[in-house]
């Protein structure tokens, strides 16, 4: 993660990821192709469903982040090689758990992401990595939460 | 989408219910096109940086497949029913990668569903998707729930 390893990545860092804007068109766009519901795609329809507004498939909201952490890392990465130092590689991810969509997303809404370090470990199978686990938030632009999950990441020991 | 009187409410999914979803060709350019916008990360991008990396070849953005999972489940059966916006997902497993060409496939399971004590008219369906290759490769597993409108005569 931003082109540390391990051993340098401290339990409660706080990494900003920057943000994202969400037009109405992309919302449409997006659910289009990958979540084609009715709240989704079309205004009136959504006004009459339960959430009373067009919203971002969950999937637009959480692609946002994505989108913003993968630009974080390679800001990080280009800024360290500029530095003469060669960052770690972000490593894949397993996979992740407790993914909530607290608020809809809505046209016009910009997201800003972060990502809060919150524990790390070994890997006793594979020696040569660590595991680092995130919580993933995404604040709209009046501070409201609206997303969130907790994140892992196989990430390289330096050793 | 079905009309209003054919929809499928919350009794017509039984927990253990399981409803087999059709089938999604991920073209190489597919692959590319999301990774450009939302994971531009070298081995979604680029067959050579793809065989070099621990993936082996060209493969989508974990959330490129979870998002293909989500349209067949769409397509599958929540556009035939009376689904609403999900608010959660306990967990997402991304157990292999999923390769440019690759035909896709996958099934929805009703693990366990109640009546919401606040909303009487909404059911709350924890659903289980599973995204396959067509050798039978379970490729991603996600766990969550699913609104479902309960329908009142």
């Amino acid at each position: 993660m931003i082109g540390l390893y391990l051993e340098e990545i401290d339990v409660d860092r706080v990494v900003e990821l920057g943000s994202h804007h969400f037009t109405k068109e992309a919302i449409i766009a997006f659910a289009e192709k990958y979540d084609p519901q009715p709240f989704h795609l079309d205004e009136e329809a959504a006004r009459k469903g339960p959430l009373g507004v067009l919203s971002a498939s969950g999937w637009h909201t959480a692609s946002g982040w994505m989108k913003r952490y993968v630009a974080t890392n390679q800001a990080a990465e280009a800024k360290m090689r500029a530095e003469g130092r060669e960052p770690a590689p972000l490593g894949p991810s397993p996979g992740f758990t407790n993914l909530r969509w607290i608020k809809p997303v809505t046209p016009g809404d910009t997201i800003t992401y972060r990502s809060t370090v919150t524990g790390k470990r070994e890997l006793n199978s594979r020696p040569q990595w660590g595991l680092i686990f995130s919580l993933n938030e995404g604040f709209n632009q009046n501070g409201e939460l609206v997303f969130s999950f907790e994140g892992k990441v196989l990430t390289p020991k330096r050793s | 989408m079905a009309s209003m009187t054919d929809l499928l409410h919350y009794k017509d999914f039984p927990e253990g219910m399981v409803i087999p979803f059709g089938t999604y060709h991920l073209s190489r350019e597919e692959v590319i096109e999301y990774a450009r916008e939302w994971d531009p990360q070298p081995m979604h991008l680029d067959e050579e940086a793809a065989k070099r990396s621990v993936l082996g070849g060209l493969a989508a953005s974990g959330w490129q497949s979870s998002a293909i999972l989500i349209r067949l489940a769409v397509d599958g059966y929540a556009n035939k029913s009376a689904a609403m916006a999900s608010n959660s997902m306990e967990e997402v497993k991304w157990l292999k990668p999923v390769y440019a060409g690759e035909t896709l496939t996958g099934r929805g399971t009703v693990l366990s569903r109640r009546i919401s004590s606040k909303r009487p008219e909404m059911g709350i369906l924890k659903m289980k998707f599973e995204l396959f290759n067509m050798e039978g490769e379970l490729k991603v597993e996600i766990t969550g729930v699913q609104f479902m409108g309960v329908r009142h005569p």
